[in-house]
């Protein structure tokens, strides 16, 4: 599936949510159930220091594709990173340099992925995409 | 339980921002702590100033310019009343507490030399550590620290030790912003008097709970915030004795703090001026002085006997939640709980109180510190005006247990 798939499956499946109870709710799910990262690569050099919260994240190239684990400490921004994850692992990455994460506004998780929040997040993405842009010129 | 002289619900009505709503509930603000709220008789003089009088100030010949030069000192005067300070010149309009301390360690650099030393506490937030770290770093003089004890006081037994002829600065909050410490300043004053060093206090939150009497701390420099005390962000001050601010070189050079300029040298202005560089911020040194007239009618006492009892209220009721532990405990505190529940991340409970609609602190409060004494990664914190309500705290401990349910 496509990065623009996933997240249209992603945002179909928010829209069945009546309220912001079941959305965190879900995403409290998210973040307890996915183990994310292997111990070993929660290292300083992984870590992404947010006001709020700690983000870990790594990536690996496997046949020109980019799969991402990544953890937080804390629960909500754990569930973020599951669906993120879930939208850019497995991608190559020339659509991760050009995807955008608008979705994350249609399922109603905007204030998350505020550069003011400071939970990491926002970083995640650039390194991420940082990732992306390093592993595209390998692959050339 | 004492019973409140205030009408709280009246006070209330003055605070428009009180009776907005937050994602469909109406807002239960507990951040007073990071800022307060501003009422009408506040913003009636913002509105004022800008339809009324704007004008620059001081150099003006014309009635705009006068009214506003005159309405800005007389705020330097009520601010200089509400502290006690001896002389209004003793008061420095500054952009705020962070700008007052840097004004203060920058003119230390030229007063301090090589094995010099300064101390702070290890209840500081992060402005009142950084200024001096980089004032040592241009000095060589070295830091030290004053260490506290697990309920969050200061120890003065190791802070006398620390004390020696080579102090030449120490620097202390009043009310620590973390942990809601009230600090015993008037001892940690007179010990460092008696070394002969020079003493900072920072007292963004204390001032809005509790009235300093600067001539009777006998301290040396004070500084605080107009927005934590109902007044507006970008403005706020430094007191100095005469004595130092006399010592000290100017901070910014620029139009206002000059006496005479020529190619060849520049004499500086007396006292405010020479720390006035540059057209200052008119509206909100006035708005401050109105937020000062807005509190002290209300009275501080009644204010600090209400806190408290807010205070003792929302401990006891957040302490009935299962796995709630309280950091800072210490026998002397203002209205600040900052707390975790179990090992759930405070950014997790922060972020569910918000769809709730209730406004608290989360993370490490710019004291990491403090958060790396206690081995967490931050806290919860909930911070109390005296336009918070018994209702509130009803409200927030009903928060923090949906919450915890949904978390765990």
């Amino acid at each position: 599936m496509t990065i623009k798939e996933i997240q249209e499956e992603i945002v179909d499946e928010f829209s069945m949510f009546d309220d912001w109870m079941q959305r965190y709710e879900y995403m409290i799910d998210l973040g307890k159930s996915l183990p994310l990262i292997d111990e070993q690569y929660k290292t300083d050099d992984n870590i992404i220091k947010g006001c709020q919260s700690k983000v870990w994240v790594h990536a690996d190239l496997e046949e020109d594709k980019l799969s991402f684990t990544a953890d937080s400490d804390a629960i909500i921004t754990k569930g973020i990173i599951a669906i993120l994850i879930r939208v850019f692992s497995g991608q190559h990455p020339k659509d991760i340099i050009e995807a955008d994460t608008n979705f994350i506004d249609e399922i109603g998780l905007k204030e998350h992925l505020s550069p003011t929040r400071a939970n990491g997040l926002v970083s995640m993405i650039k390194q991420i995409k940082m990732y992306a842009i390093a592993y595209q010129t390998q692959i050339k | 339980m004492q019973k409140t002289a205030l009408d709280i619900q009246a006070i209330r009505k003055d605070f428009p921002i009180l009776s907005r709503t937050i994602n469909g509930q109406p807002l239960v603000y507990l951040d007073n702590a990071a800022t307060s709220q501003t009422p009408k008789q506040v913003i009636d003089v913002i509105v004022d100033y800008y339809s009324g009088y704007n004008a620059n100030i001081h150099r003006g010949v014309h009635t705009l310019s006068q009214e506003a030069t005159d309405k800005y000192e007389q705020a330097r005067i009520k601010i200089q009343h509400h502290f006690n300070a001896k002389l209004a010149h003793e008061i420095i309009f500054t952009a705020g507490t962070t700008h007052s301390i840097n004004l203060v360690a920058n003119g230390f650099s030229s007063l301090l030399k090589k094995g010099d030393q300064i101390m702070v506490s290890a209840l500081e937030h992060h402005s009142n550590i950084v200024p001096w770290q980089m004032l040592c770093e241009r000095t060589g003089a070295v830091l030290k620290v004053i260490p506290m004890n697990l309920k969050g006081e200061l120890e003065l037994e190791e802070y006398y030790k620390l004390l020696s002829d080579k102090t030449k600065l120490v620097f202390c909050n009043h009310v620590s912003n973390a942990l809601g410490t009230v600090n015993p300043i008037k001892e940690i004053i007179e010990a460092a008097h008696n070394v002969g060093a020079a003493v900072l206090i920072d007292g963004a939150q204390a001032a809005p709970h509790i009235k300093a009497d600067v001539q009777a701390l006998n301290v040396d420099f004070y500084v605080v915030s107009a927005h934590k005390m109902c007044g507006p962000t970008g403005v706020g001050i430094l007191y100095g004795k005469q004595e130092w601010l006399n010592k000290l070189p100017p901070y910014q050079g620029g139009g206002e703090m000059i006496a005479e300029v020529t190619f060849d040298k520049t004499t500086y202005a007396g006292l405010p001026h020479k720390f006035e560089a540059g057209t200052p911020n008119i509206c909100g040194g006035i708005a401050f002085g109105a937020a000062l007239d807005y509190m002290n009618a209300i009275g501080f006492d009644a204010i600090a006997s209400y806190e408290q009892e807010l205070l003792e209220y929302a401990t006891a009721e957040l302490l009935t939640i299962d796995g709630l532990k309280i950091y800072g405990t210490a026998a002397q505190k203002t209205a600040v709980i900052s707390f975790n529940v179990n090992s759930i991340h405070p950014y997790d409970i922060g972020s569910i109180l918000d769809k709730l609609g209730i406004a608290v602190r989360t993370g490490h409060h710019c004291a990491q510190p403090i958060m790396g004494f206690y081995g967490i990664p931050g806290t919860v914190r909930a911070s109390f005006s005296f336009y918070n309500t018994k209702e509130e705290v009803d409200t927030l401990v009903a928060g923090v247990k949906r919450a915890v349910t949904m978390l765990q």
